[in-house]
C-alpha cells in the first residue's frame, strides 16, 4: 500500500451532462479506482483523479487533456482552481494516464478533438475542485471545532471568521479523512477570479528553456531507433526486399518486415535514414497505382452536377429557382491538405512479455492503446500510454486507425527492445490521412428585389468517418455529418434550400484536419454567398446582415468584425477588403481581411480583424492566440496548401513543395471578444474557417477575380483575374 | 572521435563524420531541446548558434562543427532577455519550433539590437511556426530588444 490516501468511496459524483444536440449522458467520478490515480505513488490529499494537493502546499492537477499548443494545461487547471481557490502560482500539470475516470464525457473515451475540451470538462472539473474545497474547509473547521460555514478558502488557506487561516498543505492528512460531500455548491460565474481572467500559459517556461519533453526527445535505456519504407501508393504492399546493403550500413542492427513496409532498425536515426536508403525494395502497388488528383477534381466534378443524398431540404428549391430573376451558379474545388504538425509523427515502444509502455502525442490515447493491446497480444490494461507534449496536432494524431502506433508496436513486436519508430518529414507529409479533396457545385436564385430565394449546394468527397467507429453516431442515412457541416446548417434565411451529398470511395486516407468539414464549407458558402449579394450589387456585409436577423450571434460578431474593421471607410489604393462569417463548434466568428495583389499575381494579407463569441471564456489570452493561430493556419492552407497526387504518389515531400506561412506573410490579427454569458464553445478550431473566404471576397472586391479554386497560388490568381 | 564545443563544454562523441550535427546533439549528447523539423533546412526548428550565428544544425555534418562554439537553448541563460520575453509576450503554443525561434531571435538581436519589424520578418523568415506565433514573436523581438537596451546588456 503506498502512502498514498485512498478515498474509498465510489461513485459519489455522479450528475449530468447536457451537450450539444440536448443528449443528456451520465458520468461518473469514482474514487480509489486502481486506474484512477496518477497520485499513486506520492503522499498527499487526492481526493479524486484530477487533484493532489501536497504537504508542501504544491497542488498538481492531472489533466486528461493532450497540450497540442491550445492551451488546454492553462485552461482546465483554471476551472480547478478557481473552485479549489488556491495559489495558482503553485499549480503544476501532470499529463493523465488512460483510465475509463479520464475519458471524455461525451465521447466516452480519451479524446482530445473537435474543440470540445473546455465545454466537456467545465462542470466535471469544477465540482472536482468545490469537493477538495469542501473538503480541505471541513477539516480546518474540525481542527478549530467550528461551523464550516464560519470558514471560507481562499489562495490555498481555509479562513474563519475569527481571522485564523490553515494552509491547505497542514490540512492535507485531516482533508483525506474528511466524508465525501455528496453534492457541491459551485461559484457563481460572477465571482470569478481566474476563470475570465488572462493568465499565462502553465508550460511556457518548459518550452522556452528547452526541456519540455515531446515524443520525439524520448530517451530509453538500450533504445533503438526505426524508419519505415512505406509504400508509394497508398495500400501498396511489400513482395520482396534485399536488406544486404542495408546491413551493411553503420549501426544498423535489423532489418525487419511489418505490414506497412520495411523497417530499418539502428542504434541512432541517421543509421536507420541510410540504411532505409540502402534498402531494395518491389511493391504490389494495388489499385491506386493510377490515381492522380487532377482526374479526381473532374470526376468530381460530373458527380456534382448528379443528386447525391439529401442533407436538408427546405421549401421547394427548384420551384423557386424556376421563378428566380437572378440566376447563379459555380463550382468550388479544394485540395487534399496535409496536418504538416512541426514535430514528425513518432511513436517509441517497450514491449515485453507481460507488458507494454508507449510514449507519443496522442489525442486519442484510449483507441490507441486498444489498438496496441490487440496488436501485441496483451490486455488493454497491460498497455500503458504516456502522454508527452504534442509538437502540434491539428488532428493527425487523432487517428481511429492508430496508424502510427500500431506500426511502432509491430516494430517492437520483431525487435523486442525499446524502439522509437521516426518519422521524416517527407514520411509525414506523405503518410496520408489527409483533409479530403473536396468539389462543390452551387446554384441561387434571388428575386426582383435581390433576395435569396432558392439556394442549392451539392458536396462531393471522401468520408472521413466510415470506417471508423464512430461510424454508427456520425453517419446518419449514408450522410456523414462531417462532410456537410457548415452546408446544411447554414445560418442564412433561405426559404427554398437543398444540401445534397455524394461520397466516393478512394484510396488516399483521410482525417480530420482542424475545423473539419468547416475546412471547405466556409469556403464555399461564404464564398458563393459574396457572389450573390454582388449579383445585384449589395454590399456583402449588409446583404449578410439582412440574412441573419433570426441569428444574433452571427450577427453580433459579422457587426463587430465590421465595425472595428472600418468596414466602409475608404481604403488606400490597390487595398481589398473581405468578409465572412462562420460558426464552428460552438463558436461564432467573423472576420475582415485587407488584401492587396501584386501584378505576378500573389495575394498579401496585410490585416485580418477577427470577432469571436465563444460564449464564457477561460482564458481570454489564448482565445486570442488560438485565433491568431487558426487565421495563420488557415492562411497556410488558403495561399499554399495543396497535396497532389500523380501516378497515385504524392508529389509533395517537405516544406519547399508544401509551403506553409512564413513570418513575412503573417498579417496584423486584431481579435476581439464579445463578452457572453452563453454556453463556452470551442476556440482551437473555429478561427480557420472564416479566413479563406474573407480573403477570396476581399481579392474579388479589389480586382474583381472571384477564386473558386484553392490554393490562392499566384497562377489562380492571374487565371481568375484574366476570367 | 570527434570532438566539440558545445554550451561551453568540451564532448568527444564516436559517430560517424556525416551525421548532421542536429542529431548528435539530441542523441549523443542528450540535448533535445533543438528540434528536428524537415531535416532539409527549410524550417529552422534545428537553429543553433554556430560560432555565434544562427545555423541550421540538420544540415552541418558533425566533422564541420569541430573546433566550433556551439550554443544550443540549454545554454541560453534562463534570464537571457529573448528568453524573457518570450514568456512576457505568451509566445508558445505546441513549442516545437520556439527552441529554433528563440536561438533565431538571439543571433539577429546581437547583429542587430534595435530591429524594424520588416528586419524581423527578413531574419526570421526562414523559421517556420505551424501554430502561427509569428505575431507574438514580433512582439518579443521588440520586448526584448527594449530590454536588453535598458540593462545596457551587449
Amino acid at each position: 500500500m503506498s502512502e498514498f490516501i485512498m478515498l474509498s468511496r465510489r461513485d459519489f459524483l455522479k450528475t449530468g451532462a447536457l451537450v450539444g444536440g440536448g443528449l443528456i449522458l451520465g458520468f461518473y467520478l469514482p474514487f480509489a479506482d486502481s486506474d484512477s490515480c496518477a497520485a499513486e505513488q506520492t503522499k498527499g490529499f487526492a481526493p479524486n483523479a484530477f487533484i493532489r494537493v501536497d504537504h508542501d502546499g504544491g497542488i498538481t492537477f492531472i489533466v486528461n487533456k493532450s497540450e497540442m499548443g491550445q492551451g488546454v494545461y492553462t485552461s482546465l487547471p483554471m476551472l480547478i482552481a478557481e473552485e479549489l481557490e488556491c495559489d495558482w502560482r503553485k499549480v503544476t500539470v501532470e499529463a493523465s494516464p488512460v483510465a475509463a475516470v479520464y475519458d471524455h464525457t461525451v465521447f466516452g473515451s480519451m479524446v482530445t478533438g473537435g474543440s470540445t475540451s473546455v465545454w466537456s470538462e467545465w462542470e466535471r472539473l469544477s465540482k472536482a475542485g468545490a469537493t477538495a474545497r469542501e473538503m480541505l474547509i471541513a477539516a480546518a473547521a474540525k481542527t478549530w471545532r467550528v461551523e464550516p460555514a464560519s470558514c471560507h478558502a481562499d489562495n490555498s488557506r481555509v479562513i474563519h471568521a475569527s481571522g485564523k487561516a490553515l494552509a491547505y498543505g497542514e490540512l492535507v492528512d485531516k482533508a483525506a479523512k474528511m466524508p465525501i460531500p455528496k453534492d457541491v455548491q459551485l461559484k457563481n460565474p460572477d465571482t470569478y477570479k481566474i476563470v475570465g481572467t488572462p493568465r499565462h500559459r502553465l508550460d511556457s517556461p518548459a518550452k522556452v528553456n528547452g526541456t519540455a519533453q515531446f515524443g520525439l526527445d524520448t530517451r530509453l535505456p538500450g533504445m533503438l531507433t526505426a524508419v519505415v519504407a512505406r509504400s508509394p501508393v497508398f495500400g501498396g504492399k511489400v513482395v520482396s526486399y534485399k536488406a544486404d546493403r542495408a546491413k551493411a550500413v553503420p549501426g544498423v542492427k535489423q532489418v525487419v518486415q511489418v505490414p506497412s513496409g520495411v523497417a530499418v532498425v539502428a542504434k541512432s536515426f541517421w543509421g536507420a535514414k541510410k540504411g532505409r536508403e540502402a534498402l531494395d525494395i518491389s511493391w504490389d502497388e494495388g489499385e491506386w497505382a493510377k490515381l492522380s488528383t487532377p482526374d479526381m477534381h473532374r470526376d468530381y466534378a460530373g458527380l456534382a452536377k448528379t443528386p447525391g443524398l439529401i442533407a436538408r431540404k427546405a421549401g421547394d428549391p427548384e420551384q423557386a429557382y424556376a421563378l428566380a430573376t437572378h440566376k447563379i451558379s459555380a463550382e468550388y474545388h479544394v485540395p487534399y491538405l496535409a496536418h504538416a504538425a512541426m514535430e514528425p509523427l513518432n511513436c517509441t515502444v517497450d514491449l515485453r512479455g507481460d507488458g507494454c509502455d508507449i510514449w507519443t502525442g496522442s489525442q486519442m490515447q484510449t483507441g490507441d492503446r486498444n489498438a496496441a493491446a490487440r496488436i501485441a497480444g496483451l490486455k488493454p490494461e497491460q498497455v500503458k500510454i504516456h502522454t508527452t507534449f504534442l509538437g502540434g496536432g491539428f488532428g493527425r494524431r487523432a487517428n481511429p486507425h492508430s496508424d502510427f502506433v500500431i506500426e511502432a508496436v509491430e516494430v517492437a513486436k520483431v525487435v523486442r527492445k525499446p524502439v522509437k519508430v521516426v518519422w521524416t518529414r517527407e514520411d509525414d507529409m506523405r503518410g496520408g490521412y489527409y483533409r479530403p479533396i473536396w468539389s462543390d457545385r452551387l446554384t441561387a436564385g434571388l428575386d426582383g428585389n435581390g433576395n435569396l430565394i432558392a439556394w442549392w449546394h451539392t458536396i462531393v468527397g471522401q468520408s472521413i468517418i466510415a470506417g471508423t467507429p464512430f461510424e454508427a453516431a456520425m453517419i446518419k442515412n449514408g450522410i456523414d455529418g462531417a462532410s456537410v457541416e457548415g452546408a446544411q446548417d447554414i445560418p442564412y434565411a433561405i426559404p427554398h434550400l437543398l444540401v445534397d451529398l455524394h461520397s466516393p470511395q478512394i484510396g488516399v486516407p483521410v482525417l480530420w484536419w482542424r475545423s473539419v468539414g468547416h475546412s471547405h464549407t466556409a469556403f464555399v458558402v461564404e464564398s458563393f454567398l459574396d457572389e450573390a449579394a454582388h449579383v445585384t450589387g449589395k454590399d456583402p456585409y449588409e446583404f449578410r446582415r439582412v440574412l441573419l436577423v433570426e441569428k444574433p450571434r452571427h450577427r453580433g460578431v459579422l457587426e463587430l468584425a465590421a465595425q472595428k474593421a472600418g468596414w466602409g471607410s475608404t481604403l488606400p489604393a490597390g487595398r481589398g477588403r473581405g468578409i465572412a462569417v462562420h460558426e464552428s463548434f460552438g463558436s461564432f466568428i467573423a472576420q475582415v481581411a485587407e488584401v492587396s495583389v501584386t501584378p505576378e499575381g500573389v495575394v498579401r494579407v496585410h490585416r485580418v480583424v477577427c470577432a469571436i463569441d465563444c460564449g464564457r471564456t477561460v482564458n481570454p489570452d489564448t482565445i486570442a492566440a488560438q485565433m491568431q493561430s487558426g487565421i495563420a493556419f488557415g492562411l497556410s492552407a488558403a495561399l499554399h496548401g495543396a497535396i497532389t497526387l500523380k501516378n497515385g504518389r504524392v508529389e509533395q515531400s517537405n516544406f519547399h513543395d508544401y509551403p506553409l506561412l512564413r513570418m513575412n506573410e503573417m498579417p496584423q490579427v486584431e481579435v476581439h471578444i464579445v463578452p457572453s454569458k452563453e454556453k463556452p464553445g470551442g476556440v482551437g478550431e473555429p478561427g480557420v474557417p472564416p479566413i479563406a473566404p474573407a480573403v477570396a471576397n476581399a481579392v474579388f472586391a479589389l480586382t474583381g477575380a472571384r477564386l473558386r479554386t484553392l490554393p490562392m497560388t499566384p497562377e489562380t490568381v492571374l487565371k481568375a483575374m484574366k476570367g | 572521435m570527434i570532438a566539440l564545443s558545445v554550451n561551453g563544454k568540451l564532448y568527444q562523441v564516436e559517430v560517424p563524420p556525416d551525421v548532421p550535427l542536429l542529431w548528435v546533439l539530441r542523441e549523443q549528447l542528450k540535448l533535445t531541446g533543438t528540434k528536428f523539423g524537415c531535416g532539409a533546412g527549410l524550417c529552422g526548428a534545428c537553429t543553433v548558434h554556430v560560432d555565434g550565428k544562427a545555423e541550421r544544425s540538420c544540415q552541418i555534418p558533425v566533422k564541420d562543427a569541430q573546433g566550433k562554439k556551439i550554443t544550443t537553448i540549454e545554454g541560453l541563460a534562463g534570464n537571457h532577455p529573448v528568453k524573457k520575453a518570450w514568456l512576457t509576450e505568451e509566445v508558445s503554443q505546441c513549442g516545437w519550433c520556439q527552441p529554433g525561434q528563440i536561438m533565431a531571435a538571439t543571433a539577429l538581436l546581437k547583429e542587430n539590437p534595435r530591429p524594424t519589424d520588416g528586419e524581423i520578418d527578413n531574419a526570421m523568415v526562414d523559421n517556420l511556426c505551424r501554430c502561427g506565433t509569428y505575431q507574438r514573436i514580433r512582439r518579443a523581438i521588440h520586448t526584448a530588444a527594449q530590454e536588453a537596451g535598458k540593462g545596457g546588456k551587449k
